[in-house]
Protein backbone atom coordinates (compact mmCIF):
# COMPACT_ATOMS: atom_id res chain seq x y z
CA UNK A 1 0.00 0.00 0.00
CA UNK A 2 1.57 3.64 -1.03
CA UNK A 3 2.09 6.11 2.08
CA UNK A 4 -0.50 8.71 1.79
CA UNK A 5 2.46 11.28 1.74
CA UNK A 6 5.62 10.88 0.77
CA UNK A 7 8.70 13.22 0.94
CA UNK A 8 11.50 12.56 -1.10
CA UNK A 9 15.18 14.13 -0.18
CA UNK A 10 13.27 17.53 -0.11
CA UNK A 11 15.02 20.95 0.57
CA UNK A 12 13.49 24.17 1.59
CA UNK A 13 15.33 27.22 2.64
CA UNK A 14 14.43 30.89 3.17
CA UNK A 15 17.00 33.67 2.50
CA UNK A 16 16.68 36.32 5.72
CA UNK A 17 16.38 39.98 5.22
CA UNK A 18 19.82 40.17 6.38
CA UNK A 19 20.85 38.32 3.73
CA UNK A 20 21.40 34.95 5.46
CA UNK A 21 20.33 31.54 4.19
CA UNK A 22 17.91 29.46 6.48
CA UNK A 23 17.24 25.98 5.61
CA UNK A 24 14.09 24.69 7.16
CA UNK A 25 13.98 21.36 5.66
CA UNK A 26 17.68 19.57 5.03
CA UNK A 27 17.07 16.74 2.06
CA UNK A 28 14.49 14.86 4.07
CA UNK A 29 12.37 11.70 3.34
CA UNK A 30 9.75 10.66 4.85
CA UNK A 31 6.35 9.02 4.52
CA UNK A 32 3.04 9.47 6.29
CA UNK A 33 0.92 6.18 6.30
CA UNK A 34 -2.34 6.33 4.81
CA UNK A 35 -5.65 5.53 7.37
CA UNK A 36 -3.06 6.48 10.42
CA UNK A 37 -2.41 9.57 12.79
CA UNK A 38 0.72 11.06 12.12
CA UNK A 39 1.50 14.07 14.54
CA UNK A 40 4.94 16.51 13.14
CA UNK A 41 5.91 18.46 16.14
CA UNK A 42 9.16 20.77 16.85
CA UNK A 43 10.10 23.68 18.44
CA UNK A 44 9.15 27.42 17.22
CA UNK A 45 10.11 27.80 13.35
CA UNK A 46 11.72 24.69 13.01
CA UNK A 47 9.25 24.10 9.90
CA UNK A 48 5.83 22.03 10.64
CA UNK A 49 3.52 24.81 8.83
CA UNK A 50 6.14 24.84 5.93
CA UNK A 51 6.10 20.99 6.18
CA UNK A 52 2.19 21.49 5.44
CA UNK A 53 2.09 24.09 2.95
CA UNK A 54 4.48 22.14 1.07
CA UNK A 55 1.94 19.20 1.10
CA UNK A 56 -0.86 21.63 0.06
CA UNK A 57 1.70 23.21 -2.90
CA UNK A 58 1.19 26.43 -1.07
CA UNK A 59 4.79 26.59 -1.06
CA UNK A 60 7.30 25.01 -3.69
CA UNK A 61 10.28 22.61 -2.81
CA UNK A 62 13.99 24.04 -3.91
CA UNK A 63 14.42 20.23 -4.49
CA UNK A 64 13.39 16.73 -4.06
CA UNK A 65 9.75 15.32 -4.61
CA UNK A 66 6.63 15.23 -2.73
CA UNK A 67 4.53 12.25 -3.37
CA UNK A 68 0.51 12.08 -2.40
CA UNK A 69 -1.34 8.73 -2.90
CA UNK A 70 1.67 7.58 -4.94
CA UNK A 71 1.35 10.37 -7.99
CA UNK A 72 4.15 13.36 -7.87
CA UNK A 73 2.47 16.37 -6.94
CA UNK A 74 6.13 18.28 -6.66
CA UNK A 75 5.57 21.61 -8.63
CA UNK A 76 2.32 20.56 -9.68
CA UNK A 77 -0.01 23.66 -11.04
CA UNK A 78 -3.40 25.19 -12.34
CA UNK A 79 -5.95 22.09 -12.46
CA UNK A 80 -3.73 19.75 -11.68
CA UNK A 81 -2.95 21.61 -7.80
CA UNK A 82 -7.13 22.09 -7.55
CA UNK A 83 -7.33 17.83 -8.28
CA UNK A 84 -4.62 17.56 -5.71
CA UNK A 85 -6.54 20.04 -3.07
CA UNK A 86 -9.93 18.38 -3.14
CA UNK A 87 -7.92 15.01 -1.69
CA UNK A 88 -7.08 17.21 1.57
CA UNK A 89 -9.21 18.78 4.36
CA UNK A 90 -7.42 21.56 6.58
CA UNK A 91 -8.40 22.65 9.67
CA UNK A 92 -6.39 26.10 10.55
CA UNK A 93 -4.75 27.16 13.50
CA UNK A 94 -7.25 29.96 13.93
CA UNK A 95 -9.61 27.82 12.18
CA UNK A 96 -10.29 30.56 9.38
CA UNK A 97 -13.73 30.76 9.18
CA UNK A 98 -15.17 33.35 6.98
CA UNK A 99 -15.87 35.84 9.06
CA UNK A 100 -18.97 37.82 6.83
CA UNK A 101 -20.62 34.37 6.25
CA UNK A 102 -23.00 32.18 8.78
CA UNK A 103 -21.87 28.93 10.09
CA UNK A 104 -23.92 27.61 7.32
CA UNK A 105 -22.48 29.18 4.94
CA UNK A 106 -19.15 28.12 5.67
CA UNK A 107 -19.82 24.51 5.49
CA UNK A 108 -21.23 25.11 2.64
CA UNK A 109 -19.18 26.95 0.46
CA UNK A 110 -17.21 24.10 -0.20
CA UNK A 111 -19.97 22.16 -1.52
CA UNK A 112 -21.27 25.56 -3.36
CA UNK A 113 -17.95 26.18 -4.96
CA UNK A 114 -16.67 22.29 -5.61
CA UNK A 115 -20.06 20.09 -6.23
CA UNK A 116 -22.69 20.07 -8.39
CA UNK A 117 -25.17 19.45 -5.70
CA UNK A 118 -28.67 21.35 -5.53
CA UNK A 119 -29.50 23.89 -2.88
CA UNK A 120 -31.61 21.35 -1.46
CA UNK A 121 -29.14 18.36 -1.09
CA UNK A 122 -26.63 20.70 0.21
CA UNK A 123 -28.71 22.12 3.06
CA UNK A 124 -29.31 18.77 4.31
CA UNK A 125 -25.54 17.48 4.10
CA UNK A 126 -24.60 20.75 5.87
CA UNK A 127 -27.33 20.26 8.44
CA UNK A 128 -26.36 16.53 9.40
CA UNK A 129 -22.96 17.35 9.48
CA UNK A 130 -23.59 20.18 11.60
CA UNK A 131 -25.98 18.18 13.93
CA UNK A 132 -22.82 15.12 13.69
CA UNK A 133 -20.56 17.99 15.08
CA UNK A 134 -22.91 19.29 18.26
CA UNK A 135 -23.88 22.14 16.34
CA UNK A 136 -27.38 22.30 16.42
CA UNK A 137 -29.25 25.59 16.17
CA UNK A 138 -25.98 27.29 15.52
CA UNK A 139 -26.33 27.86 11.75
CA UNK A 140 -27.31 31.48 11.92
CA UNK A 141 -24.87 32.40 13.78
CA UNK A 142 -21.33 33.93 12.95
CA UNK A 143 -17.99 32.84 13.98
CA UNK A 144 -17.04 35.86 15.84
CA UNK A 145 -20.27 34.66 17.98
CA UNK A 146 -18.87 31.03 18.50
CA UNK A 147 -16.57 30.07 21.06
CA UNK A 148 -13.03 28.80 20.45
CA UNK A 149 -13.67 25.25 20.67
CA UNK A 150 -16.97 25.97 18.18
CA UNK A 151 -15.27 27.43 15.93
CA UNK A 152 -12.71 24.53 15.46
CA UNK A 153 -15.70 22.29 15.13
CA UNK A 154 -17.35 24.36 12.37
CA UNK A 155 -13.50 24.55 10.87
CA UNK A 156 -13.88 20.81 11.08
CA UNK A 157 -17.27 20.20 9.53
CA UNK A 158 -16.65 22.48 6.99
CA UNK A 159 -13.23 20.61 6.36
CA UNK A 160 -15.12 17.24 6.22
CA UNK A 161 -17.41 18.21 3.25
CA UNK A 162 -15.58 16.67 0.19
CA UNK A 163 -14.66 13.89 1.99
CA UNK A 164 -11.35 13.80 1.96
CA UNK A 165 -8.47 11.33 1.95
CA UNK A 166 -6.45 12.89 4.05
CA UNK A 167 -6.67 15.67 7.10
CA UNK A 168 -4.44 18.05 7.82
CA UNK A 169 -4.56 19.76 11.35
CA UNK A 170 -2.43 23.21 11.71
CA UNK A 171 -1.55 23.20 15.57
CA UNK A 172 -5.39 22.74 16.11
CA UNK A 173 -5.32 23.58 19.79
CA UNK A 174 -3.90 26.77 19.65
CA UNK A 175 -5.93 28.86 22.10
CA UNK A 176 -7.92 26.49 23.67
CA UNK A 177 -8.38 25.66 27.24
CA UNK A 178 -6.39 22.14 28.04
CA UNK A 179 -10.68 20.62 28.64
CA UNK A 180 -11.19 22.11 25.83
CA UNK A 181 -8.10 20.54 24.21
CA UNK A 182 -8.78 17.52 24.84
CA UNK A 183 -12.98 17.20 23.67
CA UNK A 184 -11.34 18.51 20.60
CA UNK A 185 -9.00 15.59 20.59
CA UNK A 186 -11.27 12.82 21.59
CA UNK A 187 -13.90 14.53 18.41
CA UNK A 188 -10.64 14.37 16.08
CA UNK A 189 -10.61 10.40 17.22
CA UNK A 190 -14.04 9.72 16.70
CA UNK A 191 -14.32 11.12 13.59
CA UNK A 192 -11.56 9.35 11.63
CA UNK A 193 -12.35 6.55 13.15
CA UNK A 194 -15.83 6.93 11.21
CA UNK A 195 -14.53 8.53 8.19
CA UNK A 196 -11.08 6.59 7.95
CA UNK A 197 -8.44 9.48 6.57
CA UNK A 198 -5.17 9.74 6.98
CA UNK A 199 -4.53 12.25 9.57
CA UNK A 200 -1.64 14.69 10.02
CA UNK A 201 -0.96 16.81 12.94
CA UNK A 202 1.02 19.91 13.33
CA UNK A 203 1.00 20.43 17.47
CA UNK A 204 3.82 21.36 20.07
CA UNK A 205 0.51 20.43 22.63
CA UNK A 206 2.73 17.81 23.74
CA UNK A 207 2.00 15.03 25.72
CA UNK A 208 -1.37 15.49 24.91
CA UNK A 209 -1.60 15.07 21.55
CA UNK A 210 1.13 12.07 21.30
CA UNK A 211 -2.17 10.35 22.51
CA UNK A 212 -3.63 10.15 19.25
CA UNK A 213 -0.41 9.29 17.50
CA UNK A 214 0.33 6.08 15.58
CA UNK A 215 3.65 8.01 14.46
CA UNK A 216 5.27 10.63 15.60
CA UNK A 217 7.75 13.05 13.79
CA UNK A 218 10.26 15.38 15.26
CA UNK A 219 11.68 18.31 12.96
CA UNK A 220 14.85 19.90 14.36
CA UNK A 221 17.45 22.02 12.59
CA UNK A 222 15.71 21.15 9.75
CA UNK A 223 16.69 17.52 9.80
CA UNK A 224 13.16 15.12 10.94
CA UNK A 225 13.17 12.23 13.30
CA UNK A 226 10.80 9.36 12.70
CA UNK A 227 9.69 7.13 15.46
CA UNK A 228 6.87 4.73 15.52
CA UNK A 229 5.42 5.25 19.02
CA UNK A 230 5.93 7.96 21.70
CA UNK A 231 7.22 5.79 24.22
CA UNK A 232 10.15 5.50 21.50
CA UNK A 233 11.30 9.27 21.63
CA UNK A 234 12.10 8.63 25.23
CA UNK A 235 14.37 5.94 24.63
CA UNK A 236 15.69 7.65 22.06
CA UNK A 237 19.92 8.55 22.59
CA UNK A 238 20.06 11.28 20.42
CA UNK A 239 21.03 14.71 22.39
CA UNK A 240 18.50 16.70 20.91
CA UNK A 241 15.85 14.60 21.22
CA UNK A 242 16.68 13.84 24.80
CA UNK A 243 16.10 17.81 25.04
CA UNK A 244 13.35 18.18 23.23
CA UNK A 245 11.71 15.53 25.45
CA UNK A 246 12.99 17.19 28.93
CA UNK A 247 11.56 20.70 27.63
CA UNK A 248 8.33 19.56 26.02
CA UNK A 249 7.25 16.53 27.76
CA UNK A 250 8.72 17.40 31.62
CA UNK A 251 7.42 15.96 34.03
CA UNK A 252 4.14 15.10 33.16
CA UNK A 253 5.29 12.73 30.01
CA UNK A 254 6.94 11.30 32.70
CA UNK A 255 4.00 10.74 34.76
CA UNK A 256 1.23 10.10 32.19
CA UNK A 257 2.74 8.20 29.99
CA UNK A 258 5.49 6.29 31.47
CA UNK A 259 3.15 4.92 33.95
CA UNK A 260 0.79 3.51 31.61
CA UNK B 1 29.97 50.79 3.44
CA UNK B 2 30.47 51.90 -0.09
CA UNK B 3 29.94 47.86 -1.45
CA UNK B 4 26.38 47.95 1.69
CA UNK B 5 25.21 50.71 -0.55
CA UNK B 6 25.37 49.20 -3.41
CA UNK B 7 23.75 45.94 -1.81
CA UNK B 8 21.34 48.13 -0.37
CA UNK B 9 20.04 49.26 -3.68
CA UNK B 10 20.57 46.07 -5.37
CA UNK B 11 17.89 44.52 -3.09
CA UNK B 12 15.52 47.58 -3.25
CA UNK B 13 15.29 47.47 -6.66
CA UNK B 14 15.07 43.56 -6.76
CA UNK B 15 12.24 43.77 -4.71
CA UNK B 16 10.66 46.75 -6.68
CA UNK B 17 10.69 44.06 -9.83
CA UNK B 18 9.61 41.75 -7.72
CA UNK B 19 6.65 43.09 -6.55
CA UNK B 20 6.06 44.51 -10.44
CA UNK B 21 6.03 41.06 -11.64
CA UNK B 22 3.42 39.98 -8.43
CA UNK B 23 1.54 43.14 -9.15
CA UNK B 24 1.08 41.97 -12.73
CA UNK B 25 0.18 38.48 -12.82
CA UNK B 26 -2.01 39.45 -9.99
CA UNK B 27 -4.07 41.87 -12.50
CA UNK B 28 -4.03 39.35 -14.94
CA UNK B 29 -5.51 36.63 -12.49
CA UNK B 30 -8.53 39.31 -11.60
CA UNK B 31 -9.28 39.44 -15.29
CA UNK B 32 -9.35 36.20 -15.96
CA UNK B 33 -11.79 35.52 -12.75
CA UNK B 34 -14.32 37.12 -15.31
CA UNK B 35 -14.28 33.74 -17.95
CA UNK B 36 -13.66 31.20 -14.83
CA UNK B 37 -17.03 29.59 -13.70
CA UNK B 38 -19.25 29.72 -11.64
CA UNK B 39 -19.61 33.71 -11.87
CA UNK B 40 -20.48 34.88 -8.16
CA UNK B 41 -23.17 37.68 -10.09
CA UNK B 42 -24.73 38.49 -6.33
CA UNK B 43 -21.17 39.18 -4.65
CA UNK B 44 -20.75 41.60 -7.50
CA UNK B 45 -24.20 43.01 -7.20
CA UNK B 46 -23.04 43.57 -3.36
CA UNK B 47 -19.69 44.96 -4.20
CA UNK B 48 -21.79 47.28 -6.69
CA UNK B 49 -23.83 48.20 -3.15
CA UNK B 50 -21.07 48.84 -1.68
CA UNK B 51 -19.07 50.63 -3.91
CA UNK B 52 -21.47 52.44 -6.21
CA UNK B 53 -24.07 53.16 -3.90
CA UNK B 54 -22.15 53.68 -0.61
CA UNK B 55 -20.11 56.16 -2.17
CA UNK B 56 -23.13 58.13 -3.54
CA UNK B 57 -23.53 60.33 -0.60
CA UNK B 58 -19.61 61.51 -0.39
CA UNK B 59 -19.81 62.22 -4.22
CA UNK B 60 -22.54 63.95 -4.30
CA UNK B 61 -21.19 66.37 -1.56
CA UNK B 62 -18.21 66.54 -2.92
CA UNK B 63 -19.66 67.22 -6.71
CA UNK B 64 -21.59 70.12 -5.48
CA UNK B 65 -19.37 71.68 -3.10
CA UNK B 66 -16.67 71.11 -6.27
CA UNK B 67 -19.32 73.15 -8.85
CA UNK B 68 -20.03 75.77 -6.75
CA UNK B 69 -16.86 76.48 -5.94
CA UNK B 70 -15.86 76.82 -9.72
CA UNK B 71 -19.03 78.27 -10.16
CA UNK B 72 -17.80 81.41 -7.90
CA UNK B 73 -13.82 81.29 -8.53
CA UNK B 74 -14.72 80.64 -12.57
CA UNK B 75 -17.50 84.22 -12.24
CA UNK B 76 -14.36 86.16 -10.38
CA UNK B 77 -11.58 85.25 -12.90
CA UNK B 78 -14.20 85.60 -16.18
CA UNK B 79 -15.78 88.54 -14.74
CA UNK B 80 -12.55 90.48 -15.00
CA UNK B 81 -12.59 90.21 -18.85
CA UNK B 82 -16.00 90.42 -19.05
CA UNK B 83 -16.64 87.22 -20.21
CA UNK B 84 -18.71 85.89 -17.36
CA UNK B 85 -21.13 84.20 -20.02
CA UNK B 86 -17.99 81.36 -20.87
CA UNK B 87 -18.87 80.49 -16.83
CA UNK B 88 -21.05 77.04 -18.32
CA UNK B 89 -18.09 76.29 -20.57
CA UNK B 90 -15.20 76.46 -18.21
CA UNK B 91 -17.26 74.79 -15.55
CA UNK B 92 -18.16 71.60 -17.52
CA UNK B 93 -15.59 71.43 -19.65
CA UNK B 94 -13.07 71.15 -16.41
CA UNK B 95 -15.49 68.52 -14.54
CA UNK B 96 -15.97 66.78 -17.60
CA UNK B 97 -12.11 66.46 -18.44
CA UNK B 98 -10.55 66.84 -15.26
CA UNK B 99 -12.47 66.97 -11.73
CA UNK B 100 -14.93 64.57 -11.98
CA UNK B 101 -13.13 61.44 -12.88
CA UNK B 102 -9.84 62.97 -10.63
CA UNK B 103 -11.86 63.56 -7.52
CA UNK B 104 -14.54 60.71 -7.84
CA UNK B 105 -11.53 58.09 -8.03
CA UNK B 106 -9.73 59.85 -4.91
CA UNK B 107 -13.10 59.20 -3.09
CA UNK B 108 -13.54 55.78 -3.77
CA UNK B 109 -10.13 55.11 -3.04
CA UNK B 110 -10.68 56.77 0.20
CA UNK B 111 -13.86 55.11 0.66
CA UNK B 112 -14.08 51.68 -0.70
CA UNK B 113 -10.44 51.16 -2.34
CA UNK B 114 -9.31 51.30 1.83
CA UNK B 115 -12.37 49.12 3.22
CA UNK B 116 -11.58 46.42 0.19
CA UNK B 117 -7.53 46.37 1.00
CA UNK B 118 -8.08 46.40 4.63
CA UNK B 119 -10.82 43.50 4.12
CA UNK B 120 -8.30 41.18 1.86
CA UNK B 121 -5.66 42.14 4.73
CA UNK B 122 -7.40 40.50 7.33
CA UNK B 123 -8.19 37.70 5.25
CA UNK B 124 -4.79 36.86 4.55
CA UNK B 125 -3.40 37.23 7.93
CA UNK B 126 -6.35 35.19 9.27
CA UNK B 127 -5.53 32.59 6.71
CA UNK B 128 -9.12 32.60 5.15
CA UNK B 129 -7.22 32.89 1.23
CA UNK B 130 -5.26 30.12 1.95
CA UNK B 131 -8.16 28.19 3.60
CA UNK B 132 -10.16 29.28 -0.32
CA UNK B 133 -6.55 27.76 -1.63
CA UNK B 134 -7.03 25.07 0.52
CA UNK B 135 -10.45 24.10 -0.47
CA UNK B 136 -9.05 24.36 -4.50
CA UNK B 137 -11.51 27.37 -4.59
CA UNK B 138 -9.81 30.08 -6.91
CA UNK B 139 -9.40 33.51 -4.49
CA UNK B 140 -9.25 35.24 -7.48
CA UNK B 141 -12.84 34.59 -9.12
CA UNK B 142 -14.01 34.24 -5.35
CA UNK B 143 -13.05 37.31 -4.30
CA UNK B 144 -11.14 39.44 -6.34
CA UNK B 145 -12.51 39.42 -9.70
CA UNK B 146 -16.11 40.81 -8.21
CA UNK B 147 -14.44 43.68 -6.89
CA UNK B 148 -12.49 44.84 -9.88
CA UNK B 149 -15.81 44.34 -11.94
CA UNK B 150 -17.74 46.48 -9.73
CA UNK B 151 -15.56 49.18 -9.50
CA UNK B 152 -14.93 49.09 -13.06
CA UNK B 153 -18.31 49.55 -13.31
CA UNK B 154 -19.10 52.23 -10.67
CA UNK B 155 -16.67 54.40 -11.04
CA UNK B 156 -17.48 55.87 -14.29
CA UNK B 157 -21.25 56.14 -13.27
CA UNK B 158 -20.23 57.88 -10.05
CA UNK B 159 -18.40 60.09 -12.49
CA UNK B 160 -21.05 60.72 -14.58
CA UNK B 161 -23.41 61.85 -11.76
CA UNK B 162 -20.21 63.26 -9.93
CA UNK B 163 -20.49 65.35 -13.65
CA UNK B 164 -23.59 66.47 -13.67
CA UNK B 165 -24.16 67.58 -9.74
CA UNK B 166 -20.97 69.46 -10.00
CA UNK B 167 -22.11 71.23 -13.50
CA UNK B 168 -25.95 72.01 -11.42
CA UNK B 169 -23.65 73.23 -8.33
CA UNK B 170 -21.50 75.64 -10.91
CA UNK B 171 -25.36 76.67 -12.36
CA UNK B 172 -26.70 77.59 -8.66
CA UNK B 173 -23.35 79.33 -7.54
CA UNK B 174 -22.98 81.55 -10.80
CA UNK B 175 -26.75 81.95 -11.87
CA UNK B 176 -28.11 82.40 -8.72
CA UNK B 177 -25.94 83.90 -6.30
CA UNK B 178 -24.51 85.85 -9.24
CA UNK B 179 -25.90 86.90 -11.78
CA UNK B 180 -24.87 85.24 -14.81
CA UNK B 181 -27.27 84.97 -17.65
CA UNK B 182 -28.67 80.87 -17.22
CA UNK B 183 -29.12 80.83 -21.40
CA UNK B 184 -25.26 81.46 -21.92
CA UNK B 185 -24.49 79.08 -18.88
CA UNK B 186 -26.42 76.13 -20.45
CA UNK B 187 -25.24 77.90 -24.34
CA UNK B 188 -21.64 78.00 -23.39
CA UNK B 189 -21.71 74.60 -22.27
CA UNK B 190 -23.74 72.85 -24.95
CA UNK B 191 -21.20 74.43 -27.42
CA UNK B 192 -18.26 74.08 -25.99
CA UNK B 193 -18.25 70.10 -25.14
CA UNK B 194 -17.77 67.87 -27.29
CA UNK B 195 -17.52 64.13 -27.46
CA UNK B 196 -14.19 63.91 -27.60
CA UNK B 197 -14.23 65.58 -24.00
CA UNK B 198 -16.59 63.23 -22.80
CA UNK B 199 -14.86 60.13 -24.37
CA UNK B 200 -11.47 61.71 -22.50
CA UNK B 201 -13.33 62.06 -19.25
CA UNK B 202 -14.90 58.42 -19.79
CA UNK B 203 -11.25 56.69 -20.56
CA UNK B 204 -9.44 58.74 -17.56
CA UNK B 205 -12.11 57.18 -15.11
CA UNK B 206 -12.12 53.72 -16.42
CA UNK B 207 -8.21 53.86 -16.06
CA UNK B 208 -8.44 55.29 -12.43
CA UNK B 209 -10.97 53.05 -11.65
CA UNK B 210 -8.42 49.92 -12.48
CA UNK B 211 -6.02 51.78 -10.86
CA UNK B 212 -7.88 52.20 -7.38
CA UNK B 213 -8.93 48.59 -7.61
CA UNK B 214 -5.98 46.72 -8.92
CA UNK B 215 -3.62 48.60 -5.75
CA UNK B 216 -5.83 48.59 -3.57
CA UNK B 217 -7.02 45.03 -3.66
CA UNK B 218 -3.37 43.90 -4.55
CA UNK B 219 -2.01 45.58 -1.27
CA UNK B 220 -4.02 43.62 0.86
CA UNK B 221 -3.63 40.49 -1.09
CA UNK B 222 -0.12 40.42 -1.05
CA UNK B 223 -0.10 42.44 2.76
CA UNK B 224 2.30 39.26 4.57
CA UNK B 225 4.79 40.13 1.38
CA UNK B 226 5.22 43.86 1.92
CA UNK B 227 8.52 45.46 2.86
CA UNK B 228 8.36 47.43 6.19
CA UNK B 229 4.92 46.38 7.08
CA UNK B 230 5.26 44.44 10.07
CA UNK B 231 3.12 41.87 11.41
CA UNK B 232 -0.54 41.16 12.48
CA UNK B 233 -2.44 44.36 12.80
CA UNK B 234 -0.34 46.62 12.60
CA UNK B 235 0.76 45.53 8.82
CA UNK B 236 -3.05 45.53 7.69
CA UNK B 237 -2.99 48.99 9.19
CA UNK B 238 0.14 50.08 7.39
CA UNK B 239 -0.45 48.97 4.43
CA UNK B 240 -4.02 50.26 3.92
CA UNK B 241 -2.94 53.73 4.11
CA UNK B 242 -0.19 52.44 1.71
CA UNK B 243 -2.27 51.08 -0.46
CA UNK B 244 -4.46 54.71 -0.53
CA UNK B 245 -1.57 56.96 -1.25
CA UNK B 246 -0.33 54.66 -4.24
CA UNK B 247 -3.34 54.88 -5.98
CA UNK B 248 -4.23 58.41 -5.28
CA UNK B 249 -0.78 59.26 -6.38
CA UNK B 250 -1.37 56.69 -9.50
CA UNK B 251 -4.36 58.73 -10.29
CA UNK B 252 -2.88 61.94 -10.29
CA UNK B 253 0.26 60.64 -12.40
CA UNK B 254 -2.09 59.01 -14.68
CA UNK B 255 -4.21 61.71 -14.98
CA UNK B 256 -1.56 64.28 -16.36
CA UNK B 257 -0.37 61.31 -18.83
CA UNK B 258 -4.24 60.58 -20.11
CA UNK B 259 -4.50 64.29 -20.72
CA UNK B 260 -1.31 65.23 -22.49
CA UNK B 261 -1.88 61.78 -25.18
CA UNK B 262 -5.49 62.51 -25.70
CA UNK B 263 -5.90 66.39 -25.53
Amino acid sequence: MNPAIEFKNVTKAFVKKDGDVQTILDNVSFSIPAGKTTVIAGGSGQGKSVTLKLILGLMRVDSGRIMVQGNDVTGVRGKGLESLRTQFGVLFQGSALFDSLTVFENVALPLRERTKKNEAEIRAQVLSSLSQFELDGHEEKYPAQLSGGMQKRVGLARAMQLKPAIMLFDEPTTGLDPVMSLEIYHLFARTQAEFGFTSVIVSHDIPKIFNLADRVTILNGGKMDVFSSPEEIQWSEEPHIQEFVKTTMGDIYQSDLVEK
Amino acid sequence: MKSNLVGNLGNTGLYILTDLGKMTLFLLKALRGVFRRPFRFRELLRQMHFIGVGSLAVIFFTAASTGMVLGLQGYYSLNKFGADGMLGSAVSLTLIMELGPVLTALMVAGRAGSAMCAELGIMRISEQIDALDCMAVDPFRYLITPKFLATLICVPLLTVMFDVVGIAGGYIAGVSLMDVNPGSYVEGMRTSVTNHDIQLGVIKSFVFALLVVWICTGRGYFVQEIRGAGFGAESVSRVTTQAVVFSSISVLIFDYLLTAVFL
